[in-house]
């Protein structure tokens, strides 16, 4: 599996320094699970966030150091990292999303055999679902009022000008108004993080979009 | 390999090697290194956390928290991958998240620092050696470059602020920030082809 389309240094920054919307964290981390050549991008960008640190400080107040050693020795002791299962269509921090593997996902339909799942998010900048696009299906045709990164997990999509298939990430901003459709073959599953309320051309579905939460 | 332990030598005899200490925090609960690592990093911690909005109580005590988890999280530093101050910024950076309400940030699969038994000392120097260089490359962007990049990393404004404040258009901000990383990745190329 070749990954063709990355993630932007614009957004690795801004992931490294925590700056985004927690649905775009989400597919970022989902795309890190899957691409070691973002991952290593990712880890340069920390070790920017290294250099940074290092280059101003402060005093500190009275007895610091001591306060800091009382705080340790009341610590608990720390609990070993979560392991997650590996080798599911969902990378692991998606699964965390949606508390178990892909036979977990509360799919809803939303016509058309296209089915998604809104993966709850504590911040209203952006939000997170599950896409399921039966194969050779066209995704409602939309555009967005800002950023959407649309993350392949499963099958592969096709809109006017790429392919993308598992692992591949799409950046759209506003101006992009498209029309993906699914590849012949498998159902494309695919994890969707959008800026604002997205707005679909066609009439029916706009007048559906408040009440599916799209 | 031969001549990497002189270098190495030589280096040590300049800076300190925090890995070590974060290793002797970790093996022998060691007080004394945790002090010398506290002095160092505690108020560069602080000083982050200001600069990202932070009160200088609300620093102090956040500070206090990121050393007490370097200590707490020392088994899971992964010398190999990261130097102690990318660490240390990692942790900084999530705890800033906590402390200011920032929206959660997941993390990728593989939690990024996991334990090696027998860390590879020519990586562990190697990763040091890294942050070093990103550093002082940082320190000879023109200011321009600089300011916005650590700007970019307090996090204590957006974009769309930086260009409120300071009266340049957002286009302006974007290009300058992705010169100056162009110029970082450069220099980083030219040292690493020189070793």
């Amino acid at each position: 599996m070749k990954i063709k389309h990355h993630l932007s240094d614009e957004l690795l920054m801004a992931y490294a320094a925590a700056e985004l919307p927690e649905a775009f964290n989400l597919v970022i981390a989902a795309h890190l699970s899957l691409c070691d050549e973002c991952r290593a991008r990712s880890m340069a960008f920390d070790a920017l966030g290294g250099a940074v640190i290092e280059d101003s400080t402060c005093d500190m107040a009275a007895g610091s150091l001591e306060a800091c050693l009382a705080r340790i020795d009341s610590l608990p002791q720390a609990e070993a990292p979560l392991t997650r299962p590996a080798g599911s269509v969902l990378p692991a921090p998606v699964q965390d999303y949606v508390g178990g593997g892909l036979e977990a996902v509360k799919w809803r339909s939303l016509g058309m055999g296209v089915r998604q799942a809104i993966l709850r998010t504590g911040d209203k900048g952006a939000s997170a679902r599950l896409l399921y696009i039966p194969a050779g299906a066209a995704m409602p045709d939309h555009g967005h009022r800002g950023l959407e990164l649309t993350l392949v997990l499963q099958g592969a999509f096709r809109d006017e000008v790429d392919r993308f298939a598992r692992g591949d990430i799409e950046i759209a901003d506003a101006s992009v108004e498209h029309t993906p459709v699914a590849e012949e073959g498998e159902a494309c599953i695919c994890l969707a993080a959008t800026q604002g309320a997205l707005k679909f051309n066609a009439l029916l579905p706009r007048l559906a979009q408040p009440f599916f939460r799209i | 390999m031969r001549q990497k332990g002189i270098l190495r030598l030589v280096a040590d005899a300049e800076q300190t090697d925090w890995s070590a200490l974060v290793f002797r925090v970790r093996d022998h609960q060691d007080k004394v290194a945790f002090a010398a690592l506290f002095r160092h990093f505690a108020p560069r911690v602080k000083a982050f956390l200001m600069k990202s909005g932070a009160s200088e109580a609300l620093a102090e005590e956040c500070a206090q928290d990121v050393m007490a988890t370097l200590w707490q999280k020392a088994r899971l530093f992964d010398a190999e991958r990261a130097s102690v101050a990318t660490w240390v910024f990692t942790i900084a950076r999530n705890r800033r998240i906590d402390a200011l309400r920032k929206s959660r940030r997941p993390e990728p699969e593989d939690l990024p620092w996991g334990p090696e038994p027998e860390p590879d000392q020519a990586e562990v120097f190697e990763a040091q050696q890294e942050t070093e260089r990103l550093g002082a490359a940082l320190a000879r962007l023109p200011l321009k470059q600089r300011v916005l990049i650590e700007r970019a990393y307090f996090g204590d404004l957006s974009h769309s602020e930086i260009a409120a404040e300071t009266g340049l258009p957002l286009g302006t901000i974007k290009s300058r920030i992705r010169l100056a990383l162009e110029r970082l990745r450069h220099q980083m190329d030219v040292k690493a082809t020189e070793r």
